[in-house]
């Protein structure tokens, strides 16, 4: 299914007539090569795994809505939706840049390593889950489970929080400003050091937001399931 | 003089004495390592019918007998090619040291198959000593790089484990040491959880969508594997065909775990026979046998157990618990400078003995096959364990193509089920083979 065929230098998709996978191919093999460091994609219509698996200093636009994993395992390029994404926006990214103009569906930057990831509306259920360093600042509200299971990076949340926020959070840390339906299995609010202000401050600058880091508050892992033990029982 | 009778109840015998009183002590499930140690139908339960009269057969060392095994051929542009159906499970670098993953791959490479990385992330020596590496995407995602899934020859991804199907995984804080730690993201030494469900997708039809984002990602170019714990395999199995897999890895209940409850390893998912006739009839069932290869794992000890699973319909097998033991696990000594040197004494120390060691979790491996422990890991020598493992899996291919010849096939992949029948009832009917001397096989027709 591989597409072999040679790939004309081009700065433009549109997916009403190009092929997902010749822009894939594009972005994986050809671009960076061409000396093309800005691509623009038409008509998404909601295609799934648009411009995932990049690695290179690319800078993609795309206009419209997308479906799954759209920048999924992104590694160094700024990729931005300018609409909707579906489940698994920046799912695994390691670094780079990833920004949806719209609403963001389930488990956007699930896993993700590296990088920001940006959602100017609200994100749904498990936001976040499973994170690993990236950071992932949304300008609305998240969905339930949101951070579960977070082991690294920050997660800053301008508008409100849905059921067990951060459930089994290791080292991750949450800023969030509107209110919380309820706090996950080991997740506490904690107070705002300097540290987490100045944080905070630069993060919502990265993203454009003009929030004052005042009105937020941290949540954190209470570390009491870090270690297996028998009073936890229905923790684990 | 004779003394007292004493007679141990059937229910409530000593092992369940101890099972209650340990938890009213303590107040905590048991948590070990390997397979389920109650006996289930298994390999062992069927027979060849060798040539005959109304069979030909080759002559066992003279006359070719193909092994070499395609993996991965429905959509990838470059499938797994493999000298032998006998491939290494997967198995974390956590579990396992660094230096057991070295010898997998070394080992692997020798004998022209595959070797195949677990959770917590591609180690660098093991990519270097596998000429063949397949990367696991597990529900966890920890130490998942994409830059390591260009680097693998294939990618498997995790729905379950025949150990603990459902259960996701634990690395107990004694393993997580900071190497550990650092690929998993996590803090050193803390009790580890791995997930039981994929973060970013939940159900088949969000599996489709999934393949296909890592078949972007690889241009097409690397086979994905699905591999699940043995429970609803017939389901199951249709289900991954619809998702999309090149390869399906059906891992039955006595596979390995380096971590799990004993509940699970023993009264969670179904024998590795059930399991595979499962699956290939749920090949059949689709018209896709040879289209999507299968491999089968869970329990796999010798030539006869891959020949039985090939006859019954698997492409490849994956062992893991036998490739431990190769390496030593088990054994009452270890190997340093080429001489054999006791490890009752730490056997001892873990209340256990070599035959009976399932301490894996302890990270106290006295073998030092499963531990992270810097002076522990040293008893495996990489060099010594691949040959080791070298030896091992040429024994079981000899055996297999001994038995493929005497069933008069050229081929390995030729075994089929006709040329098997069944000692119990019970076997003849997980795998669907006749009852020894008779055309029974319980539940069908006829």
């Amino acid at each position: 299914m591989a597409n072999l065929r040679p790939l004309l230098r081009r700065s433009e998709f549109d997916l009403a007539h190009d092929s997902l996978r010749d822009l894939n191919l594009y972005l994986h093999k050809q671009a960076a090569q061409d000396g093309v460091s800005q691509i623009e994609v038409k008509n998404p219509d909601g295609a799934h795994s648009i411009a995932c698996g990049l690695d290179a200093d690319l800078d993609v636009q795309i206009h419209g809505h997308v479906g799954y994993y759209v920048a999924g395992m992104n590694k160094h390029a700024s990729v931005t939706v300018h609409g909707n994404a579906g489940p698994g926006a920046a799912e695994n990214m390691m670094s780079g840049r990833v920004h949806v103009r719209g609403f963001a569906s389930t488990a956007a930057g699930a896993s993700a390593h590296g990088g920001l990831l940006i959602i100017d509306g609200d994100a749904s259920l498990r936001c976040g889950i499973s994170l690993k360093g990236a950071d992932i600042v949304v300008g609305g509200s998240v969905g339930s489970f949101s951070a579960f299971m977070a082991q690294a990076g920050r997660i800053v949340i301008c508008g409100d929080a849905e059921d067990a926020l951060g459930d089994s959070l290791y080292e991750a840390v949450i800023y969030v400003r509107g209110k919380v339906r309820s706090l996950g299995a080991d997740a506490r609010f904690e107070p705002m050091a300097d540290a987490d202000r100045a944080a905070l401050k630069a993060l919502l600058a990265q993203s454009g937001l003009a929030h004052d880091p005042a009105e937020f508050r941290r949540v954190a892992s209470a570390k009491s399931l870090y270690h297996w033990h028998a009073d936890a029982d229905q923790e684990y | 003089m004779t003394g007292p009778q004493l007679e141990e109840s059937a229910g409530f015998d000593r092992s369940t004495i101890d099972y209650i009183q340990r938890a009213a002590a303590t107040g905590l499930y048991e948590i070990r390592g390997l397979g389920a140690k109650r006996r289930v139908p298994n390999f062992d339960d069927l027979l060849f019918l060798a040539a005959s009269l109304s069979r030909y057969p080759l002559e066992g060392y003279r006359e070719r007998c193909v092994t070499k095994t395609l993996l991965g051929t429905r959509f990838a542009t470059r499938p797994i090619e493999l000298a032998i159906p006998i491939t290494v499970a997967g198995m974390s670098f956590g579990a396992l040291s660094a230096r057991v993953k070295d010898a997998l791959g070394r080992a692997a490479t020798e004998v022209g198959t595959s070797t195949t990385t677990g959770d917590g992330g591609m180690t660098a020596e093991e990519r270097a000593s596998s000429k063949t590496l397949i990367y696991q995407c597990l529900p966890s995602r920890y130490g998942f790089d994409p830059d390591d899934v260009r680097r693998a020859d294939a990618i498997e991804i995790v729905i379950g484990q025949g150990a603990k199907p459902g259960g996701g995984g634990m690395l107990l804080g004694q393993k997580v040491n900071p190497r550990v730690a650092r690929m998993r993201t996590l803090p050193e030494g803390v009790d580890q959880r791995s997930a039981s469900r994929h973060p970013d997708w939940t159900g088949p039809d969000d599996l489709v969508i999934k393949i296909k984002e890592l078949r972007e990602i690889t241009d097409w170019e690397k086979p994905i594997y699905v591999k699940v714990g043995a429970t609803r395999v017939f389901n199951d199995v249709k289900l991954a065909v619809h998702a999309g897999a090149d390869v399906i890895v059906v891992d039955g209940m006595q596979g390995g775990t380096a971590a799990t409850q004993t509940v699970f390893i023993e009264h969670v998912g179904i024998p590795t026979l059930a399991a595979l006739r499962q699956a290939v009839d749920a090949l059949d069932d689709l018209n896709m046998r040879g289209t999507v290869q299968l491999v089968i794992s869970g329990g796999i000890r010798s030539g006869a157990d891959v020949a039985k699973a090939h006859a019954m319909g698997a492409d490849a097998v994956a062992i893991g618990q036998g490739v431990l033991v190769a390496l030593g696990c088990n054994s009452d000594s270890y190997i340093a400078d080429g001489q054999h040197v006791s490890a009752l004494e730490d056997y001892a120390k873990l209340g256990t003995a070599p035959g009976f060691c399932h301490h894996c979790h302890t990270g106290k491996c006295p073998v030092g096959v499963t531990t992270q422990d810097a002076a522990l890991e040293l008893r495996l020598d990489p060099a010594v364990g691949a040959k080791r493992l070298k030896n091992y899996f040429k024994t079981v291919n000899m055996e297999l193509t001994t038995i493929a010849r005497a069933c008069g096939k050229q081929d390995v992949h030729h075994l089929e089920k006709e040329d098997l029948v069944a000692l119990t009832v019970e076997a003849a009917a997980m795998a669907g083979v006749p009852l020894a001397g008779t055309s029974w096989i319980p539940g069908r027709p006829g």
